[in-house]
């Protein structure tokens, strides 16, 4: 397989669970900084294209690379290290941790055990994590256990958390179920501001937020990409209106 | 007055010195040394239930095999004292004189090569430390990377808790078998038979027991701490931030161990005797409940937790001897049902608060909002995730409909 310039490039990409092919022979490139929304039907395979790229799941067979390192033999915490950060679909963060905590522990660093042992929460992680909790608007709330947010600044925790590691490809699944429209405002303007310096990979199904953020769309079908563009294209396709978008 | 109330309730040193009081002060001044005995005993078995509280409270971890590791390093030492009341002139009378007796009755005519390096303390006492570390390093380290975990963990740790105390058994000639090793006498000449060795080894013990604490409460402080209740709670989220999950639950599982050892050799040197019946699974689930019992949130409540079930196990023995299985059983169960967080939990819940009332007023009630690492219950999690699936999973549901016409 070649390299290129992508960020990330996914080539013939397949997993199957007991002969159901989950994701198959799929192929997708990702450019330094762009946004790319996938939508699609329950059970396209969107969310196990996000397990494929972070390591959660093993890849049948096919490519991921990611800055042209292959992806697929290592484990979870080396591919976050590497630079890909993964948002879960439901808010998932330390309930029983203050906010403060919720970004230390995200920190990367003191990463060893005895790393962790030896960490101190020097200057410059506070002032990282006040940088951080001021851009996801949780600034006021650093002293809040975690499972005292509202639903919404959880998910914003969450993005926080990931961005605390300076990830080059960030990956969310529904950054805004369950939002209030104010929030998914809010969040759209979060996720135009963050997408300056990385590239991201979101998955979505509100319609109206995905056309306001995203630079390119992937529809994906029964584990395969069905089409591929900019929203306004993909929109009057007339095979992703039979299979999506119609129904 | 006030004064006093409001530190007792804010501190969190205030446990550990209100602790220390009643170890060093109020038990030694209080009862006779057959009684202080019991109760250092009963201490030797509260560095599991310390050692417990971070790898059960706080990693998530429960091992029902930790009288394995307890064994382990109360075996290491009681060889040593063993062999140093095995010599040549004590001994005279078997047909082979210097070796331990029990080898002696098993037609053993030559001191096994794997006794022969505990002659010596060192060594001795850095085995009774590195050996349960280092099984406790195997076994962690093929169950955790292989992401066993929960209630497959807890059969495992079982499986190895009947498998030592059956090879204990079994290998009578080299281990003493069922009595275990029994007569142990002096200590590099010092015989901890007398009252006066006895009152040492209950300070030495005490002092190591706060030791132990002490290193504990320096783990859940720093990051590691942190980072072993996130994984309790979410694991996939802290393998998701760059963490390699295993090394840290590997980690809190050989603290624990090496705990355990710690505790197994200081009750051989108080009691004079190790035996299999403290490696077996039953003693090892006692000492969860010691744990359960004081909260397995606190490390000073872990250890009230096992003076209460030990203090309750004598007394019920000693007036109902035909029921005080029962009684000890109920109390168990209801101490679980009713108190899930054990003592700890109650003074928590009830007698912090009360501390902290008369100053209540002035003060805005900030320091009882406070949730302190050792304060957090294991219940509020559970409660305030419930409400936060039901808000994401109510709204994302309507999710299709909401598409539909923005589309259209």
């Amino acid at each position: 397989m070649s390299n290129s310039d992508f960020v990330l490039a996914i080539e013939d990409l397949t997993v199957s669970f007991d002969g159901f092919k989950a994701i198959d022979a799929l192929t997708l490139y990702v450019d330094k900084g762009e946004l790319r929304v996938i939508i699609g039907p329950n059970g396209a395979g969107k969310t196990t294209l996000l397990d494929l790229i972070c390591g959660k799941t093993k890849a049948s067979g096919g490519s991921i690379k990611f800055k042209n390192n292959e992806m697929t033999k290592l484990a979870e915490h080396q591919i976050v290290r590497s630079g890909i950060g993964r948002k879960f679909q439901t808010p998932s963060i330390y309930e029983n941790l203050s906010v403060f905590k919720n970004l230390e522990v995200s920190f990367p660093r003191g990463r060893g055990v005895f790393g962790a042992l030896a960490f101190k929460c020097t200057d410059d992680v506070k002032a990282r994590i006040e940088e951080v909790a001021a851009e996801i608007g949780l600034a006021d709330q650093l002293n809040t256990e975690a499972g005292l947010l509202s639903h919404g600044q959880k998910q914003w925790l969450e993005i926080g958390m990931l961005l605390m590691q300076d990830p080059e490809l960030l990956m969310l699944d529904e950054p805004i179920a369950g939002m209030s429209v104010r929030e998914r405002e809010l969040t759209a303007e979060l996720l135009e501001r963050i997408c300056r310096n990385r590239s991201m990979i979101v998955i979505e199904h509100d319609m109206d937020f995905v056309k306001k953020i995203a630079h390119k769309v992937t529809v994906m079908h029964q584990g395969k990409i069905l089409a591929e563009g900019p929203m306004d294209k993909v929109q009057n396709d007339p095979k992703v209106i039979d299979v999506y978008l119609g129904h | 007055m006030d004064k006093l109330k409001k530190w007792l309730g804010t501190s969190d040193m205030a446990g550990i010195v209100v602790l220390a009081l009643v170890v060093f002060v109020v038990l030694p001044g209080t009862v006779d040394i057959f009684r202080l005995n019991l109760v250092g005993k009963y201490l030797t078995y509260a560095f599991v239930a310390v050692g417990l509280v971070m790898l059960w409270g706080y990693g998530g971890i429960l091992s029902l095999g930790q009288g394995v590791f307890f064994g382990l390093g109360g075996y290491c030492m009681a060889m040593f004292l063993k062999l140093e009341a095995s010599d040549p002139i004590s001994t005279k009378i078997q047909s082979t004189p210097g070796i331990p007796d029990f080898m002696d009755w098993n037609q053993i005519t030559q001191l096994p090569i794997w006794w022969e390096p505990f002659r010596s303390l060192p060594f001795a006492i850095l085995a009774l430390l590195l050996v349960p570390t280092i099984l406790a390093f195997i076994v962690g380290f093929a169950m955790f990377k292989r992401r066993v975990g929960g209630v497959y963990f807890a059969i495992i740790t079982q499986a190895v808790a009947l498998v030592l105390s059956v090879l204990i058994i079994g290998q009578q000639g080299y281990t003493g078998g069922v009595n275990g090793i029994t007569d142990l006498k002096t200590m590099l000449g010092w015989d901890i038979r007398t009252d006066s060795a006895k009152y040492i080894l209950y300070f030495a013990n005490a002092v190591l027991l706060f030791g132990a604490i002490f290193a504990c409460r320096a783990v859940q402080r720093s990051k590691l701490g942190t980072l072993l209740l996130a994984m309790r709670d979410k694991e996939d989220r802290v393998r998701f931030s760059g963490y390699d999950v295993a090394n840290f639950k590997v980690f809190v599982f050989c603290l624990a161990a090496m705990l355990c050892g710690l505790g197994g050799a200081m009750f051989a040197l108080q009691v004079g005797f190790m035996s299999p019946s403290f490696v077996g699974i039953v003693p090892s689930i006692e000492m969860v409940i010691f744990a359960a019992v004081g909260g397995r949130m606190s490390l000073v409540g872990a250890v009230y937790g096992t003076l209460l079930v030990n203090f309750g196990k004598t007394y019920f023995s000693e007036t109902f001897p035909q029921l005080w299985l029962f009684l000890m059983a109920a109390l168990f169960i209801g101490v679980v049902l009713a108190f899930p967080n054990g003592i700890a939990g109650l003074y928590e819940s009830y007698v912090k608060p009360w501390l902290l009332k008369s100053k209540a007023p002035r003060d805005t009630g900030a320091p009882t909002a406070q949730v302190t690492p050792e304060a957090t219950p294991a219940t509020p999690p559970r409660t305030s995730a419930a409400p936060a699936r039901a808000l994401d999973s109510a709204p994302s549901g309507k999710q299709p409909d909401g598409v539909g016409p923005a589309v259209a």
